[in-house]
This record gives C-alpha cells, sequence and structure tokens, in this order.
C-alpha cells in the first residue's frame, strides 16, 4: 500500500543572529542553512497494516509524512501510495487518503461539527444519504452525539479530536496518516481514540501509519514499528523484537531477608535502586541464569520477579543515543 | 456532474453564510468601515456648489452613494484569509482535500455578500429616507446591467487579489503588497473622485489599467449614465481572462514552491 524507497528531503532556510545587528546583517546579507530533515529512507507497508512512526523531536517524522501524503516534493527517492504518487495529487489519490495533523486542521471554529462534515460530504462527493449513514456510524463509534450540534470552539480537547478524526474518515480513507492523534488528551480521550483506530481499522482493513509521543498508543495499535533519528531509519521492526535487539538486559526485583547495601549487590549486576528489603538490578540477558543462580545461593531471598525494562525507557534510550544504539552490523542489515 | 457541482456550491456557500451569520455584528463594522465615499461625498457636495466640475451636488451624492453599494458588493479580503492560512499552516489540510481553495474562498465571500445584502438594504432605506432628493431610479435595464457587471468587477477584483495573495507563498506577507494596490484603488478607480473631473489625457491612460472598471464603470451604469456599456464588459471579460490565466501560473509555481520549501 505504501512503498518509499531512498526517500529524502533537504531544504533551505533562513539563519538569524538574535538582536537589532542581526535583523540589519539579516536584512542586507540574508544568509541560509540546508537541513536534511530527511536522509534517504526506504520502506514498505502492507494493506491493513497499523505502524508506528517514532522518533524524537525533529527526527523527520512529520516532514516524512507531508512527503507520503503528496504536501511536500521529495528532493531525491520515489513514493508511492495506493498506486500514487502523491506528489501529483490527484483527485483520486487525495479520496483515499487522510492526513490528521493536530486539532484545529478541518473543522470549522465558530460552527457546529455538522457544518464541517456538510462541507466534506460535499467535497468528497457523498451523497446526502450516504452521508448521513456514515456520520451516524462514525458518532456511534466515537461516542460523540450531541456535541456533533455545538460550535467547534466549546468542545472539549477530546471531543475535538474526535471531532477531527470524523471530519478526516467521512470519505473512509483507505490510508491513514496520523501525526500526533493523542497529543493533549486525557486518560480516556486517549483510549477511546486508540479504540475507535483498531475498530477502524478491522471494519474497513485501513493502513494506518502514526507518530505518537505516547508509547501507550504505540503498544496498543502498532505491532510493527520504524523509528527514524536524524533522518535516518534506524529501526523497522516487530515492537517486541525492539526490546530482544535493543534491551539486551532485564530487571530483576529482589525482596531480601534481610537489609542490604548497594555494596553487597554490585557484583551482581548493575544496581538501579536499594530501598530497606526491596532492590532492583539490572542484568545482561545473557548471563540471566548464572546470575539467578548465585543470586538464590548468597542472599536469602524472599520474593523475586523478572521483567523486561518498560518500553518507554527502551525507545528514549534509543532516540537518546541515536544510531550508535544499533550495532553498525544490524543498521546495515535493517530491512528497510 | 453538474448536479454535483452544485451541490458542493451550495454546501460551501450555506456554511459560509451560516458562518457569516456568527460575525454579523463584524460585518456590520466591516461594512461601515467601508463609509468613505460617504464622507468623501460630503467634501464633494461642498466643492461643486458652484458648478465647476459640470456636476451638481446631488450627482455627487449619487455617485458617492452608489461607490459605497457597489463597494459592498466588490469588497475582498481573500488576501487577509490566505495569508492566514499560510502562515499558520491551515493551508496543508485544504491542499489534500480534492477541491481547489479557491472555491473555499469563493464561497466564504459569497456567503458573506449574503449576509451584508440586509445592511446594504436598510442603509439605503435611511440614506434615502434622510435626503429624499437624492433618490434616483435607473431603470430595469441599467439594474440588470449593472448586476452583471457588479459581478464582473467583483471576479476581476477577486482574480488580482488572490494573485497577489499567491505571493505569500514566497514571502509571510503578501498583504503589503495589496496595501499598494489599494492605493491604485482609492486614487486611480473613481473611489476619490468621478473620473469624469479628471483630466482627458489622464481618464484615457486609466481606461487602459483595470482599476477604473471596479468602481467608476458599474457606478456609471447604475447612474444610468453609460449608454454603451458592452464594449468596457467585454474588456473587463479580457482583464479577468488574464487576471485568472496569471493567477494559475502563479499557484502552479507558487504549490511548487511551497512543497519544495517544507509546507
Amino acid at each position: 500500500m505504501i512503498a518509499a524507497r531512498d526517500l529524502a528531503k533537504s531544504y533551505r532556510t533562513a539563519a538569524k543572529e538574535p538582536g537589532f545587528y542581526g535583523t540589519l546583517r539579516h536584512f542586507f546579507h540574508r544568509r541560509y542553512r540546508s537541513i536534511d530533515a530527511v536522509k534517504g529512507i526506504s520502506f514498505s507497508i502492507e494493506p491493513g497494516e497499523i505502524v508506528g512512526f517514532l522518533g524524537p523531536n525533529g527526527a523527520g517524522k512529520t516532514t516524512a509524512l507531508k512527503m507520503l501524503t503528496g504536501l511536500i516534493h521529495p528532493t531525491a527517492g520515489s513514493v508511492q501510495v495506493a498506486g500514487h504518487t502523491p506528489f501529483s495529487r490527484e483527485h483520486a489519490f487525495l479520496r483515499r487518503i487522510t492526513l490528521v495533523m493536530g486539532q484545529k486542521q478541518q473543522l470549522i471554529w465558530d460552527l457546529p461539527v455538522l457544518d464541517s462534515l456538510r462541507i466534506n460530504a460535499a467535497v468528497y462527493d457523498i451523497e446526502p444519504a450516504e452521508a448521513k449513514n456514515r456520520v451516524e456510524e462514525l458518532s456511534r463509534m466515537l461516542g460523540l452525539k450531541e456535541q456533533l450540534t455545538q460550535p467547534v470552539r466549546k468542545l472539549s480537547l477530546g471531543e475535538r479530536m474526535k471531532a477531527e478524526l470524523m471530519a478526516s474518515l467521512l470519505h473512509r480513507p483507505e490510508v491513514l496518516f496520523l501525526d500526533e492523534p493523542t497529543l493533549g488528551l486525557d486518560v480516556n480521550a486517549q483510549a477511546a481514540v486508540r479504540k475507535f483506530l483498531l475498530e477502524y481499522n478491522a471494519l474497513y482493513g485501513a493502513t494506518i501509519l502514526l507518530t505518537s509521543h505516547y508509547m501507550a498508543d504505540i503498544v496498543a495499535l502498532c505491532k510493527r514499528v520504524m523509528m527514524i533519528h536524524e533522518g535516518r531509519l534506524i529501526y523497522d521492526g516487530s515492537l517486541d523484537a525492539v526490546l530482544e535487539r535493543f534491551a539486551p538486559y532485564r530487571e530483576v526485583k529482589l525482596e531480601l531477608k534481610q537489609e542490604a547495601r548497594a555494596e553487597d549487590l554490585r557484583s551482581f549486576g548493575e544496581v538501579e535502586s536499594v530501598d530497606g528489603r526491596e532492590a532492583r538490578l539490572i542484568v545482561r540477558r545473557d548471563d540471566l541464569t548464572q546470575t539467578l543462580e548465585r543470586l538464590l545461593g548468597t542472599l536469602e531471598i524472599v520474593d523475586l520477579t523478572v521483567s523486561d525494562p518498560p518500553i518507554e525507557r527502551v525507545i528514549g534510550k534509543i532516540f537518546h543515543d541515536g544510531a550508535s544504539a544499533v550495532p553498525k552490523t544490524e543498521l546495515a542489515a535493517t530491512p528497510t | 456532474m453538474l448536479r454535483r457541482f452544485w451541490r458542493k456550491a451550495w454546501a460551501i456557500v450555506s456554511v459560509n453564510h451560516a458562518l457569516m451569520n456568527e460575525y454579523r455584528a463584524e460585518i456590520v463594522l466591516w461594512a461601515l468601515s467601508g463609509l468613505l465615499p460617504l464622507v468623501l461625498m460630503g467634501v464633494w457636495m461642498n466643492v461643486s456648489r458652484g458648478g465647476q466640475f459640470g456636476m451638481q451636488p446631488v450627482d455627487f451624492a449619487r455617485y458617492f452613494f452608489a461607490v459605497f453599494v457597489i463597494g459592498q458588493f466588490t469588497t475582498v479580503w481573500v488576501v487577509w484569509e490566505f495569508e492566514g492560512d499560510v502562515v499558520e499552516g491551515r493551508l496543508s489540510p485544504l491542499l489534500l482535500q480534492p477541491i481547489d481553495p479557491v472555491v473555499r474562498y469563493l464561497g466564504m465571500h459569497v456567503g458573506e455578500r449574503i449576509t451584508r445584502v440586509v445592511f446594504i438594504v436598510l442603509f439605503c432605506a435611511v440614506f434615502f429616507g434622510l435626503y429624499p432628493g437624492a433618490v434616483w431610479w435607473p431603470g430595469w435595464a441599467n439594474l440588470g446591467t449593472a448586476m452583471i457587471v457588479v459581478a464582473l468587477a467583483f471576479a476581476m477584483r477577486f482574480a488580482m487579489q488572490y494573485t497577489v495573495a499567491l505571493v505569500g507563498f514566497w514571502t509571510e506577507r503578501a498583504s503589503a503588497i495589496e496595501s499598494l494596490t489599494f492605493l491604485c484603488f482609492m486614487f486611480l478607480a473613481g473611489r476619490i473622485a468621478p473620473l469624469a473631473v479628471y483630466p482627458e489625457g489622464l481618464r484615457r491612460v486609466l481606461w487602459w489599467t483595470p482599476f477604473p472598471y471596479i468602481v467608476d464603470f458599474p457606478v456609471t451604469i447604475l447612474l444610468g449614465h453609460e449608454a454603451d456599456p458592452w464594449p468596457k464588459a467585454a474588456v473587463m471579460l479580457g482583464w479577468l481572462a488574464f487576471f485568472i490565466l496569471l493567477n494559475r501560473i502563479t499557484w502552479r509555481r507558487g504549490l511548487r514552491h511551497y512543497s519544495a520549501m517544507g509546507a
């Protein structure tokens, strides 16, 4: 459904120093710098897949999404979405996709949601009876009803996001590009949006590519993730494999019979915390069995739990370390 | 095909009319901000008492009142709307819909115009109530012709300003350029004085520009003074075609620049 090959985007931006002198200099002698936002990424996404697109701020996620939707021309490389070249912006292509970026995009701020939906129905040539059915279906799925007759400005953030999704999906696009669809929403609203996206994907087999800084979104929705860092794709694979690949360690939680000191535990692994009789250790996966044997043989243990480190921490570490987090051999072999 | 077109047009215009009704108080203020012709009316009526301009005070009253009314129908603000959309990132979602954004901008103007009609009718009633001597009837034929020409003038003005707005693809403040064209409209279109009082040579030059066709020409038809309006209407069509062509070329190039720079 989506195929990108060596996709790259560079653009020029004006560089200005602060202050009066900087302003004068900028006026008479404008300087520009080139930004390589996306540096040759390749991937393909099958119909019906939900893929998480992860990366720290400024990594190139939004630029990539804009290239995939045809809003910007790539500097190099090629891309096909639903059989179309996005930046040709053919109407047949635009009818098959949607892009949701933020919560103040499609809706008319001072009018009820239904008015915005009416325009969208007409723009996408949806017959009035069919549009009515779709509005009813989407409002049921999203849990919006009386809110549809309220001015958009009176809606809560969560309701507005849901209404934005309604407006974006009224034409039943096959490919959804979602940029931070749960940004700023409370926990319940986030869960509702996730549930809706899963339902929509199951019902219409839509392909979804979404960016989010909330790992809960990614864990709930995506089996596959792509990670981008400084414009390069540093990982493309299953979410489960992220832990295997980037977190070659386990967290061991201990409850001891007697209080312990950090010095006593250092020989078993990295001591993350010691609090009275409770301690947390980070142990390399390869050494886990041997370390557990030593722990049980050396210390008086009341309880012991082994767990994966939280995904947020792993991803955070990858973003922090960037491409260096990926072994060079793996980077070359990443399925791009 | 035609049915779909009308459905789109009706949805866009009626929703925008609803939107403009939300802003009805602002619209009255915007309409009142176009009162300059009525101020100039007072000035010119005083100046013309000596009869040196070949026009009587009542002629000036009618002229500037017609300038005011026609101004209500030909006012365009697409440059500010488009500039806001580009600067605040609202243009991108519009570009992802299978319809040219110009249809939405046009819909906004038509919707606003419908809201404004009520105000114009009320204002006419008040004006003629206060100054019954200025009442005139242009005749059905002139009224019909004036309506066509005003529609053409609006289309021309819209195409001109929308083309200026498209400069917003390259610079953040296309409205600054529009301020320059506004000056031309003030002095060269017949807003500050009827073209009839301009020197003959200047008048001849001005008719080679698009400006008088948007103010002076529709006004003279509405006053019933234009004997043969169709040659000038044909010139208007020529200007309109020129600006539409220029607009489409600028649109294509601007879009290419916009999508190259990072949208």
